[in-house]
Protein backbone atom coordinates (compact mmCIF):
# COMPACT_ATOMS: atom_id res chain seq x y z
CA UNK A 1 0.00 0.00 0.00
CA UNK A 2 1.48 3.26 -1.04
CA UNK A 3 1.05 6.94 0.34
CA UNK A 4 -0.47 8.11 -2.68
CA UNK A 5 -2.80 4.94 -2.47
CA UNK A 6 -4.10 6.34 1.12
CA UNK A 7 -3.93 9.95 0.07
CA UNK A 8 -7.24 11.60 -0.11
CA UNK A 9 -9.17 8.87 0.77
CA UNK A 10 -11.60 8.60 2.94
CA UNK A 11 -10.59 9.16 6.82
CA UNK A 12 -12.72 6.52 8.50
CA UNK A 13 -10.34 3.75 7.61
CA UNK A 14 -6.92 4.53 8.52
CA UNK A 15 -6.83 1.63 10.55
CA UNK A 16 -3.15 0.57 8.72
CA UNK A 17 -1.83 -2.58 9.19
CA UNK A 18 -5.38 -4.37 9.60
CA UNK A 19 -6.69 -6.99 6.35
CA UNK A 20 -9.59 -4.91 6.87
CA UNK A 21 -8.22 -1.56 5.77
CA UNK A 22 -5.66 -2.62 3.48
CA UNK A 23 -8.40 -4.65 0.90
CA UNK A 24 -10.91 -1.75 1.73
CA UNK A 25 -8.27 0.71 0.26
CA UNK A 26 -7.28 -1.95 -2.20
CA UNK A 27 -10.76 -2.60 -3.77
CA UNK A 28 -12.11 0.55 -3.77
CA UNK A 29 -8.76 1.64 -5.41
CA UNK A 30 -9.43 -0.86 -8.19
CA UNK A 31 -12.88 -0.04 -8.45
CA UNK A 32 -12.30 3.61 -8.58
CA UNK A 33 -9.91 3.05 -11.79
CA UNK A 34 -11.28 0.48 -13.19
CA UNK A 35 -14.81 2.59 -13.67
CA UNK A 36 -12.92 5.55 -14.50
CA UNK A 37 -11.62 3.68 -17.45
CA UNK A 38 -15.27 3.03 -18.19
CA UNK A 39 -14.65 -1.13 -18.00
CA UNK A 40 -17.27 -1.54 -14.79
CA UNK A 41 -20.58 0.00 -13.80
CA UNK A 42 -20.95 0.25 -10.34
CA UNK A 43 -24.88 0.02 -10.74
CA UNK A 44 -24.33 -3.38 -11.74
CA UNK A 45 -22.09 -4.03 -9.05
CA UNK A 46 -24.65 -2.96 -6.69
CA UNK A 47 -27.32 -4.93 -7.99
CA UNK A 48 -24.97 -8.09 -7.92
CA UNK A 49 -24.37 -7.32 -4.43
CA UNK A 50 -28.27 -7.22 -3.85
CA UNK A 51 -28.78 -10.46 -5.53
CA UNK A 52 -26.18 -12.31 -3.13
CA UNK A 53 -27.45 -10.44 -0.14
CA UNK A 54 -31.33 -10.79 -0.33
CA UNK A 55 -32.68 -13.31 -3.47
CA UNK A 56 -29.92 -16.09 -3.81
CA UNK A 57 -29.22 -18.18 -0.69
CA UNK A 58 -30.04 -21.62 1.11
CA UNK A 59 -33.94 -20.88 1.44
CA UNK A 60 -33.57 -22.22 -2.53
CA UNK A 61 -32.36 -25.46 -1.90
CA UNK A 62 -34.33 -25.43 1.04
CA UNK A 63 -37.34 -25.42 -1.18
CA UNK A 64 -35.76 -27.91 -3.82
CA UNK A 65 -35.50 -30.41 -0.17
CA UNK A 66 -39.15 -29.56 0.82
CA UNK A 67 -40.43 -30.26 -2.37
CA UNK A 68 -38.13 -33.53 -3.21
CA UNK A 69 -39.78 -34.98 0.50
CA UNK A 70 -43.07 -33.97 -0.33
CA UNK A 71 -43.01 -35.62 -4.04
CA UNK A 72 -41.79 -38.51 -4.97
CA UNK A 73 -41.66 -37.84 -8.62
CA UNK A 74 -39.98 -34.67 -8.35
CA UNK A 75 -37.45 -36.71 -5.92
CA UNK A 76 -36.84 -39.20 -8.99
CA UNK A 77 -36.58 -36.37 -11.42
CA UNK A 78 -34.00 -34.55 -8.89
CA UNK A 79 -31.75 -37.40 -8.36
CA UNK A 80 -32.02 -37.97 -12.13
CA UNK A 81 -31.14 -34.51 -13.38
CA UNK A 82 -30.72 -31.70 -10.55
CA UNK A 83 -30.26 -29.03 -12.58
CA UNK A 84 -33.45 -29.73 -14.71
CA UNK A 85 -35.41 -30.71 -12.35
CA UNK A 86 -35.04 -27.10 -9.93
CA UNK A 87 -35.54 -25.44 -13.10
CA UNK A 88 -39.08 -27.11 -13.27
CA UNK A 89 -39.46 -26.04 -9.87
CA UNK A 90 -38.96 -22.08 -11.29
CA UNK A 91 -36.92 -20.90 -8.52
CA UNK A 92 -35.15 -17.54 -8.23
CA UNK A 93 -33.23 -17.33 -10.82
CA UNK A 94 -31.95 -20.15 -13.80
CA UNK A 95 -29.76 -22.85 -12.59
CA UNK A 96 -26.39 -23.69 -14.66
CA UNK A 97 -25.39 -26.80 -16.05
CA UNK A 98 -23.93 -30.30 -13.55
CA UNK A 99 -25.85 -29.74 -10.79
CA UNK A 100 -25.64 -33.21 -9.27
CA UNK A 101 -28.46 -33.98 -5.74
CA UNK A 102 -27.04 -36.92 -3.34
CA UNK A 103 -29.50 -38.72 -1.54
CA UNK A 104 -28.68 -39.37 2.35
CA UNK A 105 -30.19 -42.59 3.76
CA UNK A 106 -29.82 -44.48 6.78
CA UNK A 107 -26.94 -46.14 5.67
CA UNK A 108 -25.11 -43.55 3.81
CA UNK A 109 -24.34 -39.78 4.59
CA UNK A 110 -22.94 -37.52 2.18
CA UNK A 111 -20.44 -34.61 2.81
CA UNK A 112 -19.86 -31.85 0.31
CA UNK A 113 -16.42 -30.34 0.29
CA UNK A 114 -14.07 -28.74 -2.57
CA UNK A 115 -10.25 -29.07 -1.40
CA UNK A 116 -8.91 -27.21 -4.13
CA UNK A 117 -10.95 -23.91 -3.30
CA UNK A 118 -14.42 -23.07 -2.62
CA UNK A 119 -16.51 -24.66 -5.26
CA UNK A 120 -20.19 -24.95 -3.61
CA UNK A 121 -23.83 -24.89 -5.53
CA UNK A 122 -24.28 -21.00 -4.88
CA UNK A 123 -27.73 -20.58 -6.99
CA UNK A 124 -29.02 -22.77 -4.86
CA UNK A 125 -27.34 -22.35 -1.33
CA UNK A 126 -26.22 -18.88 -2.08
CA UNK A 127 -22.47 -17.72 -1.49
CA UNK A 128 -20.44 -20.07 0.83
CA UNK A 129 -19.67 -19.37 4.15
CA UNK A 130 -16.32 -18.72 5.65
CA UNK A 131 -15.68 -22.26 6.99
CA UNK A 132 -16.61 -23.82 4.05
CA UNK A 133 -13.66 -22.49 2.39
CA UNK A 134 -11.17 -22.49 5.12
CA UNK A 135 -8.06 -24.58 5.72
CA UNK A 136 -9.72 -26.74 8.36
CA UNK A 137 -12.47 -28.19 6.37
CA UNK A 138 -10.59 -27.95 2.81
CA UNK A 139 -7.55 -30.17 4.53
CA UNK A 140 -9.59 -32.74 6.90
CA UNK A 141 -13.33 -33.02 5.19
CA UNK A 142 -11.59 -35.79 2.98
CA UNK A 143 -9.47 -37.63 5.76
CA UNK A 144 -11.35 -36.98 8.86
CA UNK A 145 -15.37 -36.25 8.01
CA UNK A 146 -16.42 -37.46 11.25
CA UNK A 147 -13.65 -34.99 13.29
CA UNK A 148 -15.16 -32.44 11.14
CA UNK A 149 -19.01 -33.38 11.73
CA UNK A 150 -17.71 -33.27 15.45
CA UNK A 151 -16.37 -29.33 15.26
CA UNK A 152 -20.22 -29.01 14.47
CA UNK A 153 -21.94 -30.60 17.16
CA UNK A 154 -22.86 -33.67 15.11
CA UNK A 155 -22.13 -37.63 15.79
CA UNK A 156 -23.36 -40.53 12.98
CA UNK A 157 -23.75 -43.98 13.94
CA UNK A 158 -20.09 -45.50 13.63
CA UNK A 159 -21.85 -48.07 11.55
CA UNK A 160 -23.14 -45.44 8.79
CA UNK A 161 -21.02 -44.95 5.80
CA UNK A 162 -19.48 -41.54 4.85
CA UNK A 163 -19.10 -40.27 1.40
CA UNK A 164 -17.46 -37.12 0.68
CA UNK A 165 -17.75 -35.47 -2.58
CA UNK A 166 -14.62 -33.16 -3.48
CA UNK A 167 -15.68 -30.86 -6.15
CA UNK A 168 -13.12 -30.50 -7.85
CA UNK A 169 -14.75 -29.74 -11.90
CA UNK A 170 -17.61 -28.07 -13.00
CA UNK A 171 -20.03 -30.27 -11.10
CA UNK A 172 -21.49 -29.05 -8.25
CA UNK A 173 -23.49 -30.99 -5.00
CA UNK A 174 -26.39 -30.57 -2.96
CA UNK A 175 -27.39 -33.34 -0.57
CA UNK A 176 -30.72 -34.53 -0.51
CA UNK A 177 -30.86 -35.07 3.67
CA UNK A 178 -33.52 -37.33 5.19
CA UNK A 179 -36.88 -36.07 5.93
CA UNK A 180 -37.43 -35.82 9.65
CA UNK A 181 -40.32 -38.25 11.48
CA UNK A 182 -43.01 -36.58 12.81
CA UNK A 183 -43.72 -34.57 9.96
CA UNK A 184 -46.67 -36.30 8.11
CA UNK A 185 -49.02 -34.21 6.27
CA UNK A 186 -46.85 -31.22 6.72
CA UNK A 187 -46.96 -28.58 3.95
CA UNK A 188 -43.65 -28.22 1.59
CA UNK A 189 -43.38 -24.41 3.15
CA UNK A 190 -43.31 -25.87 6.42
CA UNK A 191 -41.06 -28.64 5.86
CA UNK A 192 -39.02 -26.23 4.14
CA UNK A 193 -38.27 -24.90 7.39
CA UNK A 194 -36.76 -27.36 8.71
CA UNK A 195 -33.87 -27.59 5.99
CA UNK A 196 -30.59 -25.55 7.08
CA UNK A 197 -27.95 -24.46 4.79
CA UNK A 198 -25.37 -27.23 6.31
CA UNK A 199 -27.53 -30.22 5.75
CA UNK A 200 -27.79 -29.53 2.14
CA UNK A 201 -23.49 -29.54 2.87
CA UNK A 202 -23.65 -32.55 4.87
CA UNK A 203 -22.21 -30.80 8.19
CA UNK A 204 -25.61 -30.88 9.56
CA UNK A 205 -29.30 -32.65 9.59
CA UNK A 206 -32.26 -30.70 9.34
CA UNK A 207 -34.11 -29.23 11.88
CA UNK A 208 -36.25 -31.28 14.45
CA UNK A 209 -40.16 -30.51 14.13
CA UNK A 210 -40.19 -29.72 17.36
CA UNK A 211 -36.93 -27.17 17.10
CA UNK A 212 -39.75 -24.85 14.63
CA UNK A 213 -42.61 -25.50 17.04
CA UNK B 1 0.45 -27.04 -8.85
CA UNK B 2 1.47 -29.12 -5.71
CA UNK B 3 0.86 -25.59 -3.94
CA UNK B 4 -0.90 -24.95 -0.63
CA UNK B 5 -4.15 -24.62 -2.13
CA UNK B 6 -4.14 -28.31 -2.28
CA UNK B 7 -5.20 -29.07 0.68
CA UNK B 8 -7.16 -32.37 0.69
CA UNK B 9 -5.61 -34.49 3.91
CA UNK B 10 -3.16 -31.92 5.19
CA UNK B 11 -2.59 -31.67 8.88
CA UNK B 12 -2.53 -28.66 11.39
CA UNK B 13 -5.14 -26.52 10.36
CA UNK B 14 -7.19 -27.18 13.56
CA UNK B 15 -10.91 -27.10 14.19
CA UNK B 16 -13.55 -26.40 11.84
CA UNK B 17 -15.55 -22.91 13.27
CA UNK B 18 -18.70 -22.18 12.06
CA UNK B 19 -20.18 -18.61 12.56
CA UNK B 20 -23.46 -18.44 13.40
CA UNK B 21 -26.11 -16.39 11.88
CA UNK B 22 -23.01 -15.84 9.28
CA UNK B 23 -23.40 -12.46 7.50
CA UNK B 24 -23.31 -12.89 3.22
CA UNK B 25 -20.49 -10.39 3.85
CA UNK B 26 -18.68 -9.57 6.72
CA UNK B 27 -17.81 -6.13 5.14
CA UNK B 28 -18.97 -4.13 2.23
CA UNK B 29 -15.44 -4.18 0.42
CA UNK B 30 -16.01 -7.96 0.35
CA UNK B 31 -19.46 -7.46 -2.12
CA UNK B 32 -17.54 -5.21 -3.95
CA UNK B 33 -14.57 -7.52 -4.01
CA UNK B 34 -16.86 -10.20 -5.48
CA UNK B 35 -19.03 -8.40 -7.81
CA UNK B 36 -15.87 -6.17 -9.63
CA UNK B 37 -14.25 -9.73 -10.11
CA UNK B 38 -17.36 -10.98 -11.98
CA UNK B 39 -17.39 -8.05 -13.34
CA UNK B 40 -14.53 -8.70 -15.19
CA UNK B 41 -15.46 -12.05 -15.91
CA UNK B 42 -18.05 -10.97 -17.57
CA UNK B 43 -16.19 -8.92 -20.41
CA UNK B 44 -13.79 -11.81 -20.64
CA UNK B 45 -10.82 -10.44 -19.10
CA UNK B 46 -10.08 -14.19 -17.73
CA UNK B 47 -11.40 -17.71 -17.90
CA UNK B 48 -12.38 -19.24 -14.73
CA UNK B 49 -9.80 -21.63 -14.45
CA UNK B 50 -6.91 -18.84 -15.28
CA UNK B 51 -8.66 -17.14 -12.26
CA UNK B 52 -8.43 -20.01 -9.82
CA UNK B 53 -4.45 -20.45 -11.26
CA UNK B 54 -3.84 -16.40 -10.36
CA UNK B 55 -5.04 -17.30 -6.85
CA UNK B 56 -3.26 -20.71 -7.01
CA UNK B 57 -0.18 -18.59 -7.84
CA UNK B 58 -0.09 -16.34 -5.09
CA UNK B 59 3.00 -16.93 -3.06
CA UNK B 60 2.48 -19.57 -0.07
CA UNK B 61 2.83 -17.12 3.26
CA UNK B 62 0.09 -14.96 1.09
CA UNK B 63 -2.57 -17.17 0.45
CA UNK B 64 -2.64 -18.59 3.93
CA UNK B 65 -2.56 -15.55 5.70
CA UNK B 66 -5.41 -13.64 3.47
CA UNK B 67 -9.18 -14.20 3.82
CA UNK B 68 -11.25 -15.50 1.48
CA UNK B 69 -11.94 -12.33 -0.60
CA UNK B 70 -8.16 -11.12 -0.09
CA UNK B 71 -7.49 -13.86 -2.08
CA UNK B 72 -10.00 -12.15 -4.75
CA UNK B 73 -8.72 -9.09 -4.35
CA UNK B 74 -5.37 -10.12 -4.54
CA UNK B 75 -6.07 -11.96 -8.10
CA UNK B 76 -7.74 -8.76 -9.31
CA UNK B 77 -4.99 -6.13 -8.54
CA UNK B 78 -2.88 -9.08 -10.20
CA UNK B 79 -4.50 -10.15 -13.35
CA UNK B 80 -5.66 -6.44 -13.65
CA UNK B 81 -1.96 -5.21 -14.18
CA UNK B 82 -1.01 -8.23 -15.91
CA UNK B 83 -3.48 -8.40 -18.97
CA UNK B 84 -3.18 -4.62 -18.95
CA UNK B 85 -6.57 -3.28 -18.23
CA UNK B 86 -5.19 -1.21 -15.50
CA UNK B 87 -1.54 0.38 -15.00
CA UNK B 88 0.42 -0.48 -11.54
CA UNK B 89 1.00 3.55 -12.06
CA UNK B 90 -2.64 3.92 -11.87
CA UNK B 91 -2.85 2.16 -8.45
CA UNK B 92 -0.46 3.90 -7.03
CA UNK B 93 -2.32 7.74 -8.11
CA UNK B 94 -5.29 6.09 -7.20
CA UNK B 95 -7.25 7.14 -10.55
CA UNK B 96 -6.79 6.69 -13.96
CA UNK B 97 -4.12 8.03 -15.85
CA UNK B 98 -5.63 7.01 -19.03
CA UNK B 99 -8.60 6.40 -21.05
CA UNK B 100 -9.69 2.94 -21.42
CA UNK B 101 -9.84 0.59 -24.66
CA UNK B 102 -12.99 0.09 -26.02
CA UNK B 103 -14.90 -3.17 -24.32
CA UNK B 104 -16.92 -5.73 -26.66
CA UNK B 105 -19.21 -5.80 -23.71
CA UNK B 106 -19.39 -4.78 -20.30
CA UNK B 107 -21.47 -6.04 -17.40
CA UNK B 108 -24.20 -3.82 -16.98
CA UNK B 109 -27.89 -3.64 -14.10
CA UNK B 110 -29.30 -5.99 -16.83
CA UNK B 111 -27.21 -8.53 -16.91
CA UNK B 112 -27.46 -9.43 -13.47
CA UNK B 113 -30.01 -12.39 -13.59
CA UNK B 114 -27.89 -14.10 -16.64
CA UNK B 115 -24.60 -13.71 -14.74
CA UNK B 116 -26.33 -15.36 -11.22
CA UNK B 117 -26.39 -18.42 -13.76
CA UNK B 118 -23.47 -20.65 -13.93
CA UNK B 119 -21.73 -20.99 -17.30
CA UNK B 120 -21.53 -24.17 -18.84
CA UNK B 121 -18.56 -26.21 -19.06
CA UNK B 122 -20.26 -29.23 -21.13
CA UNK B 123 -18.63 -29.47 -24.64
CA UNK B 124 -19.69 -32.32 -27.30
CA UNK B 125 -17.55 -35.40 -27.14
CA UNK B 126 -14.66 -35.45 -29.42
CA UNK B 127 -14.37 -38.91 -29.01
CA UNK B 128 -15.43 -42.23 -27.39
CA UNK B 129 -15.45 -42.28 -23.40
CA UNK B 130 -12.36 -44.42 -22.56
CA UNK B 131 -13.87 -45.41 -19.07
CA UNK B 132 -17.38 -46.52 -17.93
CA UNK B 133 -19.25 -47.25 -14.98
CA UNK B 134 -17.55 -50.16 -12.69
CA UNK B 135 -14.06 -49.95 -14.62
CA UNK B 136 -10.95 -49.66 -11.86
CA UNK B 137 -8.49 -46.73 -12.82
CA UNK B 138 -5.79 -45.56 -11.17
CA UNK B 139 -5.06 -41.45 -10.54
CA UNK B 140 -1.82 -40.56 -12.25
CA UNK B 141 1.04 -39.92 -10.87
CA UNK B 142 1.25 -36.43 -12.22
CA UNK B 143 2.79 -32.92 -10.89
CA UNK B 144 2.30 -30.38 -13.25
CA UNK B 145 4.15 -27.09 -12.68
CA UNK B 146 0.57 -25.73 -13.82
CA UNK B 147 -2.83 -25.23 -12.97
CA UNK B 148 -4.72 -28.97 -12.45
CA UNK B 149 -8.01 -30.04 -10.87
CA UNK B 150 -6.13 -33.64 -10.07
CA UNK B 151 -5.77 -33.46 -5.94
CA UNK B 152 -2.51 -34.57 -4.64
CA UNK B 153 -3.98 -36.75 -2.25
CA UNK B 154 -5.79 -39.00 -5.44
CA UNK B 155 -2.37 -39.79 -7.09
CA UNK B 156 -1.35 -42.99 -7.66
CA UNK B 157 -4.58 -44.33 -6.13
CA UNK B 158 -6.80 -46.63 -7.43
CA UNK B 159 -10.51 -46.22 -7.60
CA UNK B 160 -13.99 -47.38 -9.41
CA UNK B 161 -15.72 -44.91 -11.80
CA UNK B 162 -18.66 -44.41 -10.79
CA UNK B 163 -20.35 -41.79 -13.20
CA UNK B 164 -19.60 -40.67 -16.37
CA UNK B 165 -20.31 -36.61 -16.38
CA UNK B 166 -19.86 -35.81 -20.09
CA UNK B 167 -17.50 -34.07 -21.84
CA UNK B 168 -16.33 -30.72 -20.06
CA UNK B 169 -13.57 -28.18 -20.56
CA UNK B 170 -10.28 -29.15 -19.57
CA UNK B 171 -9.15 -26.58 -16.62
CA UNK B 172 -5.55 -27.47 -17.18
CA UNK B 173 -5.71 -26.48 -20.68
CA UNK B 174 -7.55 -23.40 -20.59
CA UNK B 175 -5.19 -21.54 -17.51
CA UNK B 176 -2.05 -21.92 -20.01
CA UNK B 177 -3.93 -20.37 -23.00
CA UNK B 178 -4.48 -23.12 -24.99
CA UNK B 179 -7.79 -23.62 -25.35
CA UNK B 180 -10.34 -25.55 -24.04
CA UNK B 181 -9.51 -29.21 -25.44
CA UNK B 182 -12.91 -30.66 -23.96
CA UNK B 183 -12.26 -33.81 -21.94
CA UNK B 184 -14.45 -36.57 -20.56
CA UNK B 185 -15.12 -36.06 -16.68
CA UNK B 186 -15.77 -39.00 -14.07
CA UNK B 187 -16.71 -39.34 -10.90
CA UNK B 188 -14.03 -41.67 -9.23
CA UNK B 189 -14.74 -43.41 -5.96
CA UNK B 190 -11.61 -44.06 -3.78
CA UNK B 191 -11.64 -46.46 -0.43
CA UNK B 192 -10.58 -44.28 2.52
CA UNK B 193 -8.17 -46.57 2.91
CA UNK B 194 -6.70 -46.78 -0.14
CA UNK B 195 -6.32 -42.85 0.46
CA UNK B 196 -5.07 -42.89 3.63
CA UNK B 197 -3.74 -46.09 4.75
CA UNK B 198 -5.07 -48.83 7.27
CA UNK B 199 -6.32 -46.49 10.18
CA UNK B 200 -8.46 -44.65 8.03
CA UNK B 201 -11.77 -44.51 8.75
CA UNK B 202 -13.28 -48.14 7.64
CA UNK B 203 -16.45 -46.63 6.25
CA UNK B 204 -14.75 -43.60 4.44
CA UNK B 205 -15.29 -42.99 0.84
CA UNK B 206 -14.27 -40.33 -1.07
CA UNK B 207 -15.13 -39.41 -4.57
CA UNK B 208 -13.30 -36.81 -6.66
CA UNK B 209 -14.49 -35.49 -10.53
CA UNK B 210 -11.26 -36.54 -12.29
CA UNK B 211 -11.13 -35.57 -16.22
CA UNK B 212 -10.06 -38.29 -18.46
CA UNK B 213 -6.14 -37.47 -18.84
CA UNK B 214 -6.00 -37.51 -14.81
CA UNK B 215 -6.83 -41.41 -15.65
CA UNK B 216 -5.40 -44.73 -16.33
CA UNK B 217 -6.82 -48.19 -16.42
CA UNK B 218 -5.91 -50.54 -13.05
CA UNK B 219 -6.41 -54.26 -13.54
Amino acid sequence: MTRAMTHDRDHDDHEHGSELSEMQLRVRTLETVLAEKGYIDPAALDAMIEAYETRIGPHIGARVVAKAWGDPAFKHALLEDATRAVQALGVINRVGDHLIAVENTPKLHNMIVCTLCSCYPWEVLGLPPVWYKSAPYRSRAVNDPRGVLADFGLALPADIQIRVWDSTAETRFIVLPMRPSGTDGWSEEKLAALVTRNCMIGTGLPKEPREIA
Amino acid sequence: MDGVHDMGGMHGFGKVEPEQNEPVFHAAWEGRCLALNRAMDAIGAWTIDEGRAAIEELPPAQYLAASYYGKWALRLQNMLVKRGYIGADEIAAGHALRPGEPLKRKLGVDDIPRTLTRGSYGRPPQAQARFKPGDRVRARNIHPVTHTRLPRYARGHIGVIEAVRGCHVFPDSVAIGAGEKPQWLYTVLFDGRELWGETADPTLKVSIEAFEPYLEAAS
